[in-house]
């Protein structure tokens, strides 16, 4: 395509101003790129000389800060099982069944799960956690977790599942299968991409999240990835910088990778967000 | 506010013979995400608003025998005597106030339109390098982003004072002398990709003959994205507007960068609400925050889901 010379010099400007401000967005991540590897990292931004591993054996051999990535483990996969198989059956029920207020169920609960927010709701969660003698468990956040991401989840599987044809199940059941055999057997491997949707956005979120467990959680041995981080830049008074910026890393890489197959398999172009 | 519960119409369908699930199989299938939702998002809604006219602590003899105060806890909040006052509810409200309106509704939204515009016809390989670090500001967890900010302003050695000190530009200690202004520019750092992508899908989905017609004729680019870009995308801006309006509204991570301080000028009605709870124990004030924050939620929420009905129509 010919362009005219004003054409030219805009897009020139055009792809100068993308690359600054590419440039500006990069600028608080460049330290978190070299600094992982940089056996005397401190808060300023400099190329490891030599490049090491050295931070990482440091938080390897750090028993409080394994524990609290095993922790957030436990937590997001304990919450993304539970959202995941709740949400798969709650959306299959309301897209398929003829419930009576289906639509309302669907409306009400869009309408709760933007209203109550985490910040908004801190006060009364905790109350219900305290009140089922929960405060200080894995179960305590999972269960939050569950409870505060299942609207959202419901809405996705059930656009999903509203899309796909009645068909499939119904010559199932023409040909003798029950509903919970159509469902398991039928439909279940049909909505498979769906749920992994709704799965990686459940785990990306609990993975990441800071505010829940900081308030449902007291010991140490509890705490996981996000508020240890936290604990150990905002408590001790010189943080350990070698071991915050590896360990940062280490916690970061779940939902790095889980992005990356969600851009490869999926083609990461627009889900209403990947996160809430 | 309307009264009356509406439920979404659905387009006609065709009449089913019989549905795959019985409504007792449905009524079992619903029943575990029934409970999780009532225990955790219903009931806190209605438990916050009971909370809110009780004394309750966290600790004390009011943790386990609270009394009811009435709106004791309202007028508090309201008191005209300390409304504006730093640490007061009044500033946290103003605050959070300015800060949505210059983080999420010029920051993100401008700078999410902005990108999505340049990224339509910058080089393949710009596009991707913008968007990767775009992107990585807004899908890293929030303490890791937290953290890389605390080390990019820290006054001696963050980043940010080495570009300024080598273009001759003074240092500054930003966190302490314009906390504010940071966690402005943070917020609109981490949370420009969504408007990003949103605007950048609305502009894909515009037919590439409209802008060819333009580029025959000669029209600019400023022309083309204010004569046809726009008006097509209109619908998708309030979408935009109104999500990150709500989700700027109720962020808590600006805690991580600045804990609410110094003294009180960062505190966010998310942050009050949190140290008064959780700080200061006082439940009940802190449970009459949280309706607050819900009631302008509502508000927020009930306009996005009737914009929603219109378009689906």
């Amino acid at each position: 395509m010919k362009l005219t010379f004003p054409a030219f010099a805009g897009r020139i400007a055009f792809s100068a101003l993308a690359a600054l401000i590419g440039a500006i967005f990069a600028l608080p991540l460049i330290w978190f790129i070299f600094a992982p590897f940089n056996a005397r990292a401190e808060l300023g931004v400099a190329i490891p000389d030599p490049w090491t591993l050295s931070n990482f054996m440091t938080v390897f051999q750090n028993n409080f800060a394994m524990q609290a990535l095993w922790n957030s483990l436990i937590q997001s996969i304990g919450g993304v099982v539970l959202v995941g198989a709740a949400a798969t059956l709650a959306a299959y029920a309301l897209s398929r069944s003829s419930i009576p207020g289906k639509g309302a169920v669907t409306y009400i609960l869009l309408l709760f799960s933007s209203v109550v927010s985490g910040s908004a709701a801190m006060v009364p969660i905790f109350l219900i956690v305290s009140a089922m003698g929960l405060i200080d468990s894995h179960l305590a956040v999972i269960l939050t977790f569950a409870g505060g991401l299942l609207p959202t989840a419901m809405f996705i599987l059930r656009d999903f599942i509203d899309s796909i044809p009645k068909s499939y199940e119904e010559s199932a059941m023409v040909g003798g299968a029950s509903p919970v055999q159509a469902f398991f057997d039928v439909a279940l491997p049909v909505i498979r991409p769906g749920i992994v949707v709704v799965v990686v956005w459940a785990f990306v979120n609990i993975w990441g999240s800071f505010l829940i467990p900081f308030i449902l959680l007291r010991s140490d041995k509890l705490m996981p990835a996000s508020v240890a981080i936290y604990s150990f830049y905002s408590e001790a008074g010189t943080p350990t910088v070698t071991l915050l910026a590896a360990y940062s890393l280490i916690y970061s890489l779940p939902v790095i990778i889980l992005y990356l197959f969600v851009s490869w398999k999926f083609g990461f172009r627009f889900f209403g967000g990947i996160k809430a | 506010m309307t009264a009356e519960p509406t439920t979404p119409e659905h387009p006609a369908k065709p009449a089913r013979r019989f549905a795959l699930l019985s409504n007792r199989a449905g009524a079992v299938f619903l029943t575990p995400a029934g409970l999780l939702v009532a225990l955790f998002v219903i009931i806190p809604f209605f438990w916050v608003i009971f909370v809110s006219f009780t004394n309750r602590t966290l600790l004390g003899r009011t943790a386990l025998n609270p009394e009811f105060v009435g709106l004791a806890n309202y007028f508090a909040l309201f008191d005209p005597s300390n409304f504006f006052q730093r640490g007061q509810f009044g500033f946290s409200l103003i605050l959070t106030t300015q800060f949505v309106l210059a983080s999420a509704l010029i920051g993100q939204a401008l700078l999410g339109l902005l990108l999505a515009w340049l990224i339509q016809t910058v080089p393949p390989w710009i596009k991707r390098l913008t968007e990767t670090f775009v992107i990585a500001a807004w899908i890293l967890p929030e303490v890791v982003i937290g953290f890389a900010w605390f080390a990019f302003l820290d006054r001696d050695q963050g980043t940010l004072n080495a570009i300024l000190g080598s273009v001759g530009l003074p240092k500054g200690d930003f966190l302490l002398q314009q906390p504010f202004w940071v966690i402005v520019v943070f917020n609109t750092w981490r949370g420009a990709a969504f408007s990003m992508m949103l605007f950048n899908s609305a502009f894909s989905s515009i037919p590439p003959s409209y802008f060819q017609a333009a580029d025959v004729a000669g029209a600019s680019s400023w022309q083309k994205f204010k004569d046809i870009a726009l008006p097509l995308i209109r619908g998708h801006v309030v979408t935009d507007l109104i999500l990150i309006t709500m989700w700027t509204f109720n962020t808590f991570t600006p805690f991580l960068l600045t804990n609410g301080g110094p003294s009180y000028r960062t505190e966010l009605l998310s942050i009050y609400n949190y140290r008064v709870a959780f700080r200061d124990f006082e439940f009940g004030k802190g449970a009459a925050v949280g309706v607050i924050i819900m009631l302008i939620n509502l508000a927020f929420a009930l306009i996005y889901l009737a914009i929603g009905r219109k378009k689906r129509v």
